[in-house]
């Protein structure tokens, strides 16, 4: 029952959240001269006759509370708007440019957490081996590294030498499931790795020095003391204790991850979301930007809400609190 | 305390006894240990050379007589209008796609990303101090606002935001540098907070209160000093951090716009460049890892110079237990 009640409390705060980002959007491009706005949404090459009918079509010149509620009302029956540039519909824009958006997102998420807790474990429980220290070496390099840079490293050491040398299954660009597993994985292959490298680094660390502080307390001694194998003393003991911060810090990079995958669809040209969003704005299309920023807001939105389940499942005192 | 952690401090007193016993500041410690610290001192160096370039790069270009926006389409593009290799015709890290020389554009780069690495994080350790300090000492409804902001800060997608902002105000160095010190204030306020909760409880803050101290003379003359070295260390790993954010926005054509040199417009510019030119890819991609890696690592030295305890009780406990193994 607490944690229904939980639940329910969370997704009311998300709503709150989303109406904040979304009255933040919508007074941050329209509370501005009206010609200026106008001029935004026709696009550069805009004639006056078209910037007078976005004008009257918009209702640009009532007053701003007027328009306000005439934006949330809009959003309440899910229409975003229409791009001035392609005169598409922005819902279908977002639905034909989720495809590679989402498979990046969950493979790169799988591959880094998989990399990023695992690597993390074994330097924990090796501490200060070999593979601790080859480890910590390679974090701060990740940690150091911009997700486009570790892109373009890879486009210029490892594509560019297999694909000279006739080996065509690492591709660039984007290639749907559709088109078969291993089509798919060739293609998504770089950008998954790009996404987990920087990722990851932060985990490992994050799991390395919470699993040793957590194998130093006296119930782990407890455990050993009672006979259990070493297996079960890690994983049972230690590392479902060590695993709340990291999950708390999981929350933390919901906003940090959609950041990677904008760099990572331009430098892999993966046409999603992000890169249409990015190209909207070279060409000044704002309807799709706002269009962008609020789904973005949303998936921030819901995927704190699942990350504070999980974290309320693995530690039950956060649901009182 | 440990037996062994008591053994190990009594053995290093022992140490001391043939020398004569003089006061040392925290800092003067923290300075002797990071000196000895081989890979910290290395770092420094490092970043005291790209500092270094950074300042002297129009002299250096003087020096090779390329200015950095000047294109040479004869000498620095081969017949096809590609770049240039390094070692052609003078331009000793190649050219650029139209034809500019790459090195003196990457000495220009390092101006820029160390202006925007400094100037933020200065920007965001203030303005996180003082946010900290307020939330930490008052606690109440202003903590939990000032919490609230802080962790809303945390979890934004600032490449959003910095994609909505350069579409409003156009991309400009003041525009970067207000979105970087906005996204960076939250973490150092997070940690300052969390001292400050600590700190406020000991007994010279009450001995403070009781001759008549203000709250903001406790906040900034009492509480302050003892947050210092903590601050320090963040602020070290925030410059690499702020620096791959301008570079990240640069990269995205939302920063720094061309001909100015930045290392992420720089490498945008390269984008087209993988097969036939790695030098155009290769040189600002290494001097942006490496400027940030000298930045991480001498923040990891500053923080175990300053708090010995981790690493090193970790090693002399581990070897204690071998030795009982044994």
């Amino acid at each position: 029952m607490s944690f229904l009640w939980f639940l329910i409390r969370r997704v009311l705060t998300g709503i709150v959240v989303l109406w904040v980002v979304a009255t933040g959007t919508f007074f941050l491009f329209f509370a501005r001269p009206v010609q200026t706005v106008a001029h935004q949404l026709a696009g550069r090459t805009a004639t006056p006759e078209v910037i007078q009918s976005v004008i009257n079509q918009l209702g640009l010149n009532q007053p701003i509370m007027t328009q306000y509620w005439r934006f949330l009302d809009r959003l309440l029956h899910g229409n975003l708007g229409y791009s001035f540039f392609t005169q598409q519909s922005v819902n279908t824009m977002i639905k034909q440019d989720l495809p590679p958006t989402a498979s990046l997102v969950i493979g790169g998420v799988i591959l880094w957490l998989i990399a990023g807790l695992g690597v993390g474990i074994i330097s924990a429980t090796r501490a200060r081996s070999l593979f601790d220290r080859a480890s910590t070496v390679a974090v701060l390099i990740g940690l150091s590294m911009p997700v486009f840079v570790v892109g373009s490293l890879l486009l210029l050491a490892v594509y560019v030498p297999l694909n000279q040398h006739g080996f065509t299954w690492v591709q660039a660009g984007y290639a749907g499931p559709s088109q078969g597993l291993g089509v798919w994985t060739g293609h998504m292959l770089l950008p998954w790795i790009s996404l987990a490298v920087v990722q990851a680094a932060v985990y490992t660390r994050l799991m390395r020095g919470q699993l040793l502080t957590t194998l130093g307390e006296d119930y782990i001694r407890t455990a050993r003391a009672k006979g259990l194998s070493e297996r079960r003393v890690i994983f049972r003991h230690g590392v479902r204790a060590a695993l709340t911060p990291v999950v708390s810090q999981l929350g933390i990079d919901v906003g940090q991850l959609l950041g990677g995958v904008v760099v990572i669809e331009v430098v892999f040209g993966l046409q999603g979301l992000g890169q249409v969003a990015v190209n909207a704005i070279t060409q000044d299309d704002l309807p799709v930007i706002i269009g962008f920023v609020l789904v973005a807001a949303a998936f921030v939105v819901v995927a704190n809400i699942v990350v504070d389940m999980v974290y309320a499942i693995l530690d039950p005192r956060v649901r009182i609190a | 305390m440990s037996i062994t952690e008591l053994n190990w401090q009594a053995q290093t007193v022992e140490d001391l006894a043939g020398r004569t016993i003089e006061g040392r500041s925290q800092w003067q410690l923290t300075w002797r240990r990071l000196r000895r610290d081989k890979v910290s001192m290395a770092s420094l160096a490092v970043i005291i050379a790209m500092i270094l370039l950074a300042i002297f790069a129009p002299a250096f270009a003087s020096l090779v007589h390329h200015p950095a926006n000047t294109a040479y389409p004869i000498a620095g593009e081969s017949a096809a209008g590609q770049p240039v290799a390094p070692g052609t015709n003078g331009f000793w890290l190649g050219t650029d796609d139209t034809g500019r020389d790459l090195m003196v554009r990457v000495f220009y780069g390092a101006r820029i990303s160390l202006f925007v690495g400094i100037v933020t994080t200065a920007i965001a350790t203030v303005a996180g101090v003082a946010i900290g300090l307020i939330a930490g000492y008052f606690g109440g409804i202003v903590d939990t606002i000032l919490a609230r902001f802080t962790d809303a800060v945390l979890a934004f997608p600032y490449v959003v935001l910095a994609l909505a902002l350069a579409v409003v105000f156009g991309p400009s160095l003041t525009i970067i540098i207000a979105v970087i010190s906005f996204f960076s204030w939250a973490g150092i306020a997070r940690i300052v907070r969390g001292q400050t909760l600590s700190l406020k409880e000991k007994e010279y803050i009450e001995a403070a209160r009781s001759i008549g101290a203000g709250p903001f003379r406790i906040m900034f003359v009492d509480i302050l000093p003892n947050l210092l070295a903590p601050v320090l260390v963040l602020a070290t790993l925030y410059i690499p951090s702020a620096v791959v954010f301008e570079s990240t926005l640069s990269f995205l054509g939302l920063g720094i716009q061309p001909p100015t040199a930045s290392w992420g417009n720089m490498l945008a510019a390269a984008q087209n460049f993988y097969q036939t030119a790695w030098w155009f890819v290769l040189f600002p991609a290494l001097a942006l890892l490496i400027t940030t890696l000298a930045f991480n690592l001498l923040g990891d030295g500053i923080r175990d110079a300053m708090d010995p305890t981790t690493e090193r009780l970790l090693a002399a406990r581990r070897k204690a237990r071998r030795g009982g193994a044994q």
